[in-house]
C-alpha cells in the first residue's frame, strides 16, 4: 500500500514536473504574467510529491517489505535500522529517486529565492530545470522504477545491503556529492534562460554566482568524503584510483571551480560572457555523463551500478537532448567572442583565463583518458586500458602550474597589473618556498627516510609558495593587526581559505606520495614487525559475532621508541546473508600520519598475511578538502548575496 | 594486607601487564618475514611499482596490488620470480602482455593505436595557451578603447577598480 | 571566426554521442585471447587417465579441436559439461585441460557426468593456463588442425554460444583441412 503510494506520488510530481516545464516557459514568450508566476507554485508542488514518494520507499525499506524488487535486493532483516534507511539509495533505482528528489529540492529553492529575479528570466530557469525533472521522472517510471513488485513469489529475506556499502560513508557521500552534481542543474538552467533571453549581462552573472558556489560545495564536500570513506573502507590505503566513476566526479568539479571563477570575471569585468555560460552548460553536462557512465555498463568500473542497455539508451536519449540542445542553443545564439582585448597580460583577467585553459585542460585530459578504452574498443583498436599511470602523468604538471598561477593571481589587479608591482611581490614567497623545498624534507623525515625526497622538495615548494602568497596578500590588508580580520569580505576570506585548502591538500598529496610505507608481511601471533619509526606486535586472533556477521579479530599493538602509541582491531568479516568477506581495516589517525593495518589472508599455522602501512600527512587530504568546501560556503554567504533589496549599482561598487 | 585480598591484587595486576608481557622483551621476538620475500630491497620496490601498474584481467578496474583474485595472486608470484632472475621491467611486462593482452597494462603502449591518447591532452594545453597568449598578450592596449574618458574619469575608473581588487 | 568558434562543443558532443551509442553494444569486461593466431603454446604435462604419458602440444595438431579448461571446484562447469558431452556425441574433438585441480576429485567428476574428452591435461600448478592466458574456469579454446588458436571463449558454452560463436569458424576450419 505504502509503495502504491510512493508510486503515485511520484506519478503526480511528474505531471506537476511537466507543468512547470512548460506552463512558465509559454508565458514568458507570450507575457502572461500569471502563467510565469506558476512556476513558483509548480515547483513546490513537485517537491512535496516527489518528497512523499521518497518517504515512501524509506518506509518500505524500515518496514522490511520484500515483495518491493529494489527492497530484497538491497536489505535485510537483520540489517541496523540505520542502513536500512541509506539502503534507499544503495543501488540505481533508489539513488534516481534520491537524485530526482533532490532536483525538486534545488528547484523549489530557486523559486523561493528568486524573488527579486525578472519574472520573465525566473519563469525560464524554473521552466528548464522543470524540463529536466520531467526527463528523470520519465527515467525512473518506465525504466528503473524503485517501487516495482515482486509478485506473487514474494521472499521472505532480502538479499543484504552490500557489505562494503554497511558504513556512515554511504549515510553522507551520495546524499552530498548528489547535492552537488544536481545543483548544477541550476547554474545550467540560468544559462539557458540567459541564451533564450539574449541577455548576459553581469546581472545574470551576479544572480547565478551564489547558486554555483553552494553547488561547488556539495560536490568538493561529496568527492573529499568519497575519497576518505574509500580509503577507510576497502582496506589497502589508497584514496583516489582514477577510477571512471570518479572520474565522472571530479570533471564537473573541475568545470565548476573553473565556472565559479570565470563568472566572477563576468560580474565584474563584464568578460568572458561565452566562456562562463559554456561553462556552465559544461558543468551541468559532465553530471549529466557522469551520470550516464556509471549506469548504462559502458565502461567497468569497482562503482558501477547495475549495468542494463535498455537504460544505457534512454540516457543517452536524454543526454543528446539534454546537452546537445543546449549547445545548439549556445552556438545559435551564444554571444560571439570578444574581438577587444579587454585586458592586458598581468592583468587578473589574464590569470583567470589561465585558471580557466588549466581546469578545462584537465578536464579534458580525463575525459579522453576515461573514455579512450570506449573509444579503441569501437574503432577496433583492442582492448586498452588506461589506469592511474596515465592520468598522474598529466595532472600532476597541470595542477603544479595552477599552484603556481594561483600564487601569482593574488598579486594581479584587474584590467592590467604594473609589472613593477609583481616583481616586489613574488620575491619573498619564491624565497620561502624555495627554502621549504629545500630544508623541510630533512626536518620533517629525520628518522627512517635517507636521504633527500624530490617529490617531498616539489611539494613542500608550491605549499610554501601557495600559504606564503596568501599570507602575504592578507599581511597587505590587515598589517599586523589580526582584529581587522572581520573587516575583510566572507568573498575575500573564503577564497584565501579555499586557495589554503588547496595548499594543504597539496602537502597531503605529495608528502603522503614520498614518505608512504607499506609492508605485507606474514607475521604468526607474538611476531613483531619494524615499519618507518614503528613497532607492530601482532598479538594474536579471536572470533567475535556481529549483528549480521562473524569475523576473525586481529590486535595490533602498535609502539614507537618502546612507548605504546595504539591497540588496532582489524577484521575479516564473512556476512552472514551472503557470505561476502570483507576486510575492515584498522586505523590510528592524526594530522602528522595514518598507521593503518589490514588483515590478508590466513596462512598455515595461524599465522596471517598483514598490510602494516604508515601513511605520513595523508589527512591532509581530506583536511585540505574541508577547508576548500569551507571556503566557498563562506563566499557563499557573502553579504551582498544576502541582501534583500535590489542594490544600485553605484552602492556595490563602494562596498567591502 | 589480608593474604587473599594481596593475592588477588598482584594476579590484576599481572593480567594487566600480560599484554605488556608478551612483548617486552625485545632480543625473544621473532622477525616476520615478508608475504611477497625478495634478496635485494630494490627487487621489491620495482615489484611494487609493477603490481601497481599492471591491472588485474578479472576484476572490476583493479591494479594486481589491490586484487585477491586467483589469478592476481598467479602473476604476481610470476613477476616476483623474474625480478628474481634478472628480468628488467619491460621483459617481465612484455611476457605477461603476449599472454594477457595490453589489457593488463595501466600505462598504455606508445603506439598507432594510442598516439591520440597520449598527445591530445598536449595539442589541448597548446590550444589553451594559444588562447591566453591571443587574449590577454596580443599586446593591443585596453586604453585604445577608453578614449572617451577624461583623465579625471580615467583616475576615478583606476580608484574604483583598485578598490575592486579585495574581492574576486 | 569568433561565430564558427561558438559550433566546436556542439560538434564535439555530437561525435561523443555516437561513439557512446556505439560503446552500449559493446561489452567491456570481454577480453579477446592475446593468443589468437598464435601457435599452441609448447607444454608437457600428464594425461589424467594415465599419469605416467606426457602430452605435449604436438598431441593437439593434425585435427580441428576444441580445447577445454575446466576444474571440480568450477560451478559453472557442471552446468556446461552437458553441451561438451553433446558436442563430442556430434563428432568434434575436445581436449580438456584440468586446472589447478586434483585427479581423484577429477576422475570422479568425469565418472559422474560422462567423458567427452579425448584425453586430459592435468595442470595442476596452472602453469599451461598461464601462458594460455587463462584467468578462471571455464574458458574453451578452438584450435585449428596445424595447431594455431583460432578462438577463445571465456565462460559457459552452450548451444546459444556454439551457434554464434563457433560454428561458423568450426564449419570453415573443417573444410580446410579437407
Amino acid at each position: 500500500m505504502i509503495a502504491e503510494l510512493g508510486h503515485f506520488a511520484l506519478i503526480i510530481g511528474l505531471c506537476f514536473a511537466l507543468m512547470q516545464s512548460l506552463v512558465p516557459m509559454i508565458g514568458s514568450f507570450k507575457g502572461y504574467s500569471s502563467w510565469m508566476r506558476l512556476g513558483y507554485s509548480l515547483s513546490l508542488g513537485q517537491l512535496f510529491f516527489v518528497a512523499i514518494s521518497f518517504v515512501c520507499l524509506v518506509c518500505a525499506f524500515l518496514m522490511d517489505d520484500f515483495s518491493l524488487k529494489y527492497v530484497s535486493q538491497n536489505s535485510n532483516t537483520d540489517l541496523p535500522a540505520h542502513y536500512k534507511v541509506s539502503a534507499v539509495w544503495a543501488a540505481h533505482e533508489g539513488s534516481l529517486l534520491l537524485w530526482a528528489l533532490i532536483l525538486a529540492g534545488w528547484t523549489a529553492s530557486v523559486a523561493l529565492f528568486s524573488r527579486a529575479l525578472p519574472l520573465v528570466f525566473s519563469a525560464r530557469i524554473l521552466a528548464v530545470l522543470g524540463a529536466i525533472s520531467v526527463g528523470f521522472g520519465l527515467f525512473l517510471l518506465f525504466t528503473s522504477n524503485p517501487f516495482e513488485r515482486l509478485l506473487p513469489m514474494t521472499p521472505l529475506q532480502g538479499s543484504d545491503l552490500n557489505p562494503l556499502l554497511q558504513d556512515i560513508g554511504l549515510i553522507i557521500h551520495p546524499p552530498m556529492l548528489y547535492m552537488g552534481y544536481v545543483g548544477f542543474a541550476v547554474p545550467f538552467a540560468f544559462a539557458i534562460a540567459a541564451l533564450i533571453g539574449g541577455q548576459f549581462d553581469s546581472a545574470w552573472a551576479r544572480w547565478s554566482r551564489p547558486w554555483i558556489n553552494l553547488a561547488w560545495v556539495f560536490l568538493t564536500l561529496g568527492i573529499t568524503l568519497g575519497s576518505w570513506w574509500a580509503y577507510y573502507e576497502l582496506g589497502w590505503g589508497g584514496w583516489w584510483f582514477w577510477d571512471p566513476v570518479e572520474n565522472a566526479s571530479l570533471m564537473p568539479w573541475l568545470v565548476g571551480t573553473a565556472l565559479m571563477h570565470s563568472v566572477a570575471a563576468t560580474e565584474k569585468r563584464g568578460v568572458f560572457r561565452s566562456w562562463t555560460l559554456l561553462l556552465a552548460i559544461f558543468a551541468f553536462s559532465l553530471s549529466l555523463l557522469g551520470t550516464f557512465l556509471v549506469r548504462s555498463g559502458i565502461l567497468t568500473s569497482v562503482h558501477a551500478f547495475a549495468a542494463d542497455p535498455e537504460r544505457g539508451v534512454f540516457m543517452l536519449m536524454f543526454l543528446a537532448i539534454v546537452i546537445g540542445g543546449s549547445l545548439m542553443l549556445f552556438a545559435l545564439r551564444g554571444p560571439a567572442m570578444q574581438k577587444v582585448a579587454a585586458y592586458q597580460g598581468l592583468s587578473r583577467e589574464a590569470m583567470l583565463l589561465i585558471n580557466n585553459v588549466l581546469l578545462v585542460s584537465s578536464m579534458v585530459m580525463i575525459l579522453i583518458g576515461t573514455l579512450y578504452p570506449l573509444v579503441a574498443d569501437v574503432l577496433e583498436l583492442g582492448k586498452i586500458s588506461v589506469g592511474p599511470p596515465y592520468f598522474n602523468f598529466f595532472f600532476v604538471p597541470l595542477s603544479m602550474g595552477l599552484v603556481i598561477a594561483m600564487g601569482i593571481a593574488v598579486f594581479t589587479r584587474w584590467k592590467a597589473t604594473a609589472s613593477a608591482l609583481l616583481m616586489s611581490k613574488i620575491p619573498l614567497p619564491l624565497i620561502i618556498a624555495t627554502a621549504s623545498g629545500i630544508i623541510l624534507p630533512f626536518v620533517l623525515r629525520a628518522d627512517s627516510y635517507v636521504g633527500y625526497s624530490v617529490t617531498a622538495g616539489l611539494t613542500l615548494f608550491l605549499t610554501a609558495w601557495l600559504l606564503a602568497t596568501i599570507g602575504i596578500d592578507l599581511k597587505d590588508k590587515i598589517g599586523i593587526n589580526l582584529t581587522r580580520i572581520a573587516k575583510l569580505s566572507r568573498s575575500y576570506l573564503g577564497m584565501q581559505l579555499a586557495h589554503s585548502g588547496i595548499a594543504i591538500c597539496v602537502l597531503g598529496v605529495g608528502l603522503n606520495a614520498a614518505y608512504d610505507e607499506i609492508r605485507e608481511l606474514r607475521m604468526a601471533p607474538g611476531q613483531s614487525a619494524m615499519v618507518a619509526d614503528y613497532q607492530f606486535d601482532f598479538v594474536g586472533v579471536n572470533r567475535v559475532s556481529g549483528p549480521n556477521f562473524e569475523a576473525y579479530r586481529g590486535q595490533v599493538n602498535v609502539l614507537k621508541n618502546n612507548a605504546p602509541v595504539a591497540n588496532l582491531f582489524p577484521e575479516k568479516r564473512q556476512y552472514n546473508a551472503g557470505g561476502q568477506v570483507m576486510t575492515e581495516a584498522a586505523l590510528d589517525p592524526s594530522l602528522a600520519r595514518d598507521i593503518y593495518v589490514s588483515m590478508g589472508e590466513p596462512l598455515a599455522d595461524g599465522a596471517w598475511a598483514l598490510s602494516l602501512q604508515v601513511k605520513p600527512f595523508i589527512r591532509c587530504i581530506w583536511l585540505g578538502g574541508v577547508m576548500i568546501g569551507l571556503g566557498g560556503l563562506l563566499a557563499a554567504t557573502d553579504r551582498r548575496y544576502r541582501r534583500r533589496k535590489k542594490p544600485s549599482p553605484i552602492m556595490e561598487c563602494n562596498n567591502g | 594486607m589480608p593474604a587473599n585480598l594481596m593475592f588477588r591484587l598482584l594476579l590484576v595486576s599481572l593480567l594487566w601487564l600480560m599484554p605488556f608481557g608478551l612483548i617486552n622483551d625485545h632480543a625473544h621476538l621473532s622477525a616476520s618475514t615478508e608475504v611477497v620475500e625478495f634478496s635485494d630491497p630494490k627487487l621489491r620496490d620495482r615489484y611494487y611499482q609493477l603490481v601497481e601498474e599492471l591491472r588485474c584481467p578479472k576484476c572490476q578496474n583493479q591494479n594486481l596490488a589491490d586484487s585477491n583474485a586467483p589469478i592476481s595472486t598467479d602473476m604476481k608470484a610470476q613477476i616476483q620470480l623474474m625480478l628474481e632472475n634478472q628480468h628488467s621491467n619491460d621483459q617481465i611486462k612484455h611476457y605477461l602482455v603476449s599472454r594477457y593482452s595490453e589489457f593488463i597494462l595501466y600505462r598504455p603502449e606508445v603506439n598507432e593505436n594510442t598516439w591520440f591518447l597520449w598527445f591530445s591532452p598536449l595539442f589541448f594545453i597548446i590550444l589553451g595557451a594559444l588562447v591566453v597568449w591571443r587574449y590577454a598578450f596580443s599586446g593591443r592596449s585596453p586604453e585604445q578603447s577608453m578614449t572617451t574618458l577624461t583623465p579625471e574619469q580615467q583616475k576615478q575608473l583606476s580608484k574604483l577598480l583598485d578598490q575592486q581588487d579585495d574581492k574576486l | 571566426m569568433g561565430r564558427f568558434a561558438l559550433y566546436v562543443p556542439l560538434v564535439l558532443f555530437a561525435i561523443l554521442t555516437l561513439f557512446l551509442l556505439k560503446g552500449l553494444d559493446r561489452d567491456p569486461s570481454e577480453l579477446p585471447s592475446a593468443l589468437v593466431g598464435e601457435a599452441f603454446p609448447a607444454f608437457a604435462l600428464p594425461s589424467l587417465m594415465d599419469e605416467q604419458r606426457l602430452i605435449t602440444e604436438n598431441d593437439l595438431a593434425s585435427q580441428v579441436t576444441l580445447v577445454n579448461v575446466w576444474a571440480t571446484w568450477c560451478f559453472a562447469c557442471r552446468i556446461e559439461h552437458p553441451m561438451l558431452n553433446k558436442l563430442a556425441a556430434n563428432g568434434v574433438a575436445i581436449v580438456g585441460i584440468n586446472y589447478k585441480d586434483q585427479n581423484q576429485p577429477a576422475h570422479q567428476w568425469l565418472e559422474q557426468r560422462g567423458n567427452p574428452y579425448q584425453f586430459n591435461i592435468v595442470d595442476a600448478s596452472g602453469s599451461l593456463g598461464f601462458d594460455l592466458g587463462v584467468t578462471g574456469a571455464p574458458e574453451t579454446y578452438l584450435v585449428d588442425a596445424r595447431g594455431i588458436i583460432r578462438y577463445r571463449r571465456v565462460g559457459v558454452v552452450d548451444q546459444r554460444i556454439w551457434d554464434e560463436e563457433f560454428s561458423a569458424l568450426y564449419q570453415q576450419l573443417m573444410s580446410d583441412v579437407k
